[in-house]
């Protein structure tokens, strides 16, 4: 059977076909669709950790239990998981494990743009690339090969326009792998200096022997063109946009297994083109290797290690023609996304926004805080960093501080790797006041269910943890929470827990409008009578609410009745 | 066959990987070679969204880039404005005329640009305007639009009108399916 998928449905289809058992993830645009579509399998058991370190420790668990393991991540998740990664080099694995590590050139949806591929290299772990859904399937089923047969996790780099492209692939059938006797092997699994000396070199040994697998093996490929003037060596993406342009025109070695890369293989296909080129998103690490080997070749001088590619920067590099353009001479305003109407975190940002209040943001739908007319946050740096950010600012600050400082975190996030910071606030001593954004779901990624939601990945009841309980439990003593619908009760707490010279946390809880259980009220309406065109309620930010004929107007598509302009309203203007 | 490319752009909601699923599930029953892409995640918030759909004997890119795509289905105005430059000479802009105000015009600062389309007709691009917002109203549900506009869209396409019903059958929940139909068939025949 044949079927359109997405690079990540063709990876989570490759992980069923080679029988895996046990998938641990956490979200991150664009790695999610995995775990989603391997939980729709029966014979998999799939679940959301609260971060990528568990999630990979998981994996590892089930691996060293015997059976084949997975788990997901975006390219930044990979930095959380970085620790287990690093070893679990060193101990190989018992049932193949594989790990796939989502890349975001361009960072459609990202903070950063890290190459992942740096990670492969420095863990000496093998990466493959597929560069389109067929490949993502066949590769993920020859990663656990590699897997078993090199004792080795293999991490397998999806990018962006791999993981969110669509195309056919022939569907075969699942290998069942039944569960091995269980074997203690302590010298190859705990990771003491004494065996983690003696595994060392093994991994040394083993990254030649992979090397030497890659010259060989199919998943790199010489394609001959009908002209040897250009040789270009590519993976991924970038062998798609190449193959654009230059068809069968032109030498290409693709590589589908980019670490370790080949030495004879690249040495040869030099030697067979008059000039190589080696083209790649992001950092130059296999023109690196090529000036390791003393192969010449022309790589990031041509190509920017920003951003993503395409086939018309290949065209530009090249000195080929481009397609004629027409485009508008008016200036279109920009489009950037906003949080929705009656999103729960809009009463809490103005609350903060209006009183002036010093805001270290974290990462979710709340990182959209930042924008105008809002512009409601100071900083964003990655998981979990508002909370353990607001502790040194204050100690940095002083009572000064601590008295107009406070930080938002969401549910997923305070999981994922917000409460270890607040530990630190307890432990250490801070009058910080922590916010937690408590919406009910992971949110920005597309609501994925979390620890706090009482719901498992496949949507089914599971234990929540109780957040009020879970801070005091570390030792806050003020946790109070709050209805961000509700600006004055949000301005009160605020502002009581500011002043406080205890470190307090403020839950501001409200599911997210965009989930199914949350039936919208109905739309609210401006009265023209009453309207005095202050533009009070525009300073929420709200996509349904505009200036129309100097009145303001709502749009009654898109409220949901949340209510809270009413709230901001002096005129009793907006009425139901 | 040299590669066909469609591109389907709009605001974040407005159904747009939708109508992409079922362009690219017509095409590959239709025996091409198909590569639609997309990209989640921020774009949902109401966001600027573009979905690439490819097809022919052999597709390579997932992506399309300036001066290469046949078709523009705009769901928005300015959204036409914004990705013009991706049409290929001789190319069609299929758009609706439906204005959604971005976040900075909100807010007032910047303005909604007037007579966008006009200045694209002056260039010699083709566009072709239909109020699709009406149109779904009509069918039964705002929601529609993304199907009225594929409607339109299938005129200038060689596939018989019940292939592309046969299809939206197949990919859109059994609830809406009478809407949706009904919205292609206005597309259709406007
Ligand atoms: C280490 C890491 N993993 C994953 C992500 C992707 N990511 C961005 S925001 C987010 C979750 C946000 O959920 P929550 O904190 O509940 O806030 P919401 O979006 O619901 O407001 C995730 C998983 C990331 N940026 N960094």
């Amino acid at each position: 059977m044949k079927k359109m998928m997405l690079g990540n449905e063709a990876a989570a289809r490759g992980l069923y076909e080679a029988g895996v058992k046990v998938v641990s993830s956490y979200p991150g645009t664009p790695s999610t669709e995995i775990t989603e579509f391997a939980a729709k399998y029966d014979e998999i058991y799939c679940e959301w950790a609260p971060n990528e370190k568990v999630a990979t420790e998981v994996a590892f668990g089930a691996s060293l239990r015997g059976v084949r393991s997975a788990c997901a991540m975006k390219h930044v998740g990979l930095n959380v998981a970085a620790d287990p990664l690093f070893t679990l080099s060193y101990t190989g694995v018992n049932g193949g494990l594989v790990l796939f590590v989502a890349d975001d050139p361009a960072m459609h949806s990202s903070q950063n743009e890290q190459d992942s591929r740096h990670y492969a290299v420095a863990a000496k772990v093998p990466m493959l690339e597929p560069s389109d859904s067929v490949e993502t399937k066949e590769f993920v089923k020859e990663a656990y090969e590699i897997s078993e047969k090199y004792d080795t996790p293999v991490i397998v780099r999806m990018c962006t326009r791999i993981a969110h492209c669509q195309n056919v692939v022939e569907l075969e059938d699942r290998k069942e792998i039944p569960v091995p006797e269980y074997e203690k092997q302590p010298q190859k699994y705990i990771m003491s200096p004494a065996n983690a000396v003696r595994r060392h070199p093994f991994v040394e040994e083993r990254t030649k022997k992979l090397s030497e697998f890659g010259e060989t093996s199919p998943l790199n490929r010489i394609e001959k063109g009908s002209s040897n003037e250009i040789g270009i060596i590519c993976a991924g993406t970038c062998y798609q946009y190449v193959k654009e342009v230059f068809g069968d025109k032109v030498f290409v070695l693709k590589l589908g297994l980019i670490n370790p890369l080949p030495e004879r293989l690249i040495r040869d296909f030099a030697a067979s083109v008059e000039k190589v080129y080696v083209i790649e998103e992001l950092d130059g690490i296999i023109e690196q290797h090529l000036n390791k080997l003393g192969v010449p070749c022309v790589g990031k001088e041509l190509f920017p290690p920003v951003g993503e590619f395409n086939q018309s920067t290949i065209r530009a590099a090249f000195g080929l023609p481009q397609p004629k353009s027409v485009s508008s001479d008016t200036p279109v305003p920009v489009r950037p996304p906003v949080m929705c109407a009656g999103c729960p975190h809009r009463g809490l940002f103005y609350v903060l926004s209006k009183n002036k209040i010093t805001t270290l943001g974290d990462i979710g739908c709340y990182t959209l805080g930042s924008a105008a007319p809002l512009s409601a946050l100071d900083s964003t740096l990655c998981m979990g960093a508002s909370v353990s950010g607001i502790h040194g600012f204050n100690k940095a600050g002083g009572a000064d501080s601590e008295e107009k400082t406070v930080c938002v975190i969401g549910d997923s996030t305070f999981m994922h790797s917000g409460m270890t910071g607040l530990v630190n606030i307890a432990y250490n001593g801070s009058n910080s006041t922590v916010i937690i954004l408590d919406n009910s779901i992971t949110g920005m990624t597309g609501h994925q269910q979390n620890p706090t939601t009482g719901y498992n990945i496949k949507g089914e009841p599971a234990a929540a943890v109780d957040l009020e309980e879970l801070c005091r439990a570390i030792g806050i003593k003020r946790v109070r929470v709050v209805d961000p619908y509700d600006l004055k009760q949000c301005e009160d707490a605020v502002k009581e827990e500011l002043a406080v010279k205890e470190p307090s946390v403020i839950i501001s809880r409200r599911p997210c409008m965009l989930l199914k259980y949350v039936k919208p009220k109905p739309a609210l309406k401006i009265n023209p009578e009453k309207c005095v065109s202050c533009k009070m309620c525009m300073k929420l930010g709200c996509p349904a609410i505009s200036i129309k004929d100097k009145k303001a107007f709502i749009d009654p598509t898109q409220c949901v009745g949340c209510a809270v302009c009413g709230q901001l309203c002096k005129v009793g203007a907006i009425e139901v | 066959m040299e590669t066909k490319n469609v591109m389907i752009v709009g605001v974040g909601g407005q159904g747009s990987l939708l109508a992409s699923k079922l362009l690219g599930s017509i095409l590959t029953d239709e025996g091409y070679d198909v590569k639609v892409s997309e990209v989640h995640g921020m774009s949902q918030r109401g966001g600027s969204v573009v979905t690439y759909v490819r097809f022919g004997d052999k597709v390579y890119s997932p992506v399309v880039s300036t001066g290469e795509a046949d078709y523009i289905v705009s769901f928005e105005k300015i959204e036409a404005a914004r990705y013009a430059a991706w049409l290929k000479d001789g190319g069609r802009i299929v758009v609706n005329i439906q204005q959604i105000d971005p976040m900075p015009v909100i807010t007032g600062a910047a303005e909604y640009p007037e007579g966008i389309l006009e200045e694209l007709k002056s260039k010699g691009i083709f566009v072709d305007e239909i109020d699709a917002l009406s149109m779904a109203s009509d069918a039964g549900s705002s929601k529609a639009v993304n199907i009225v506009l594929m409607g339109r869209l299938a005129k200038y396409f060689d596939i018989g009108k019940e292939k592309w019903l046969a299809a939206i059958e197949k990919l859109v929940k059994p609830q809406f399916v009478e809407i949706n139909k009904k919205a292609f068939e206005i597309g259709y025949s406007s």
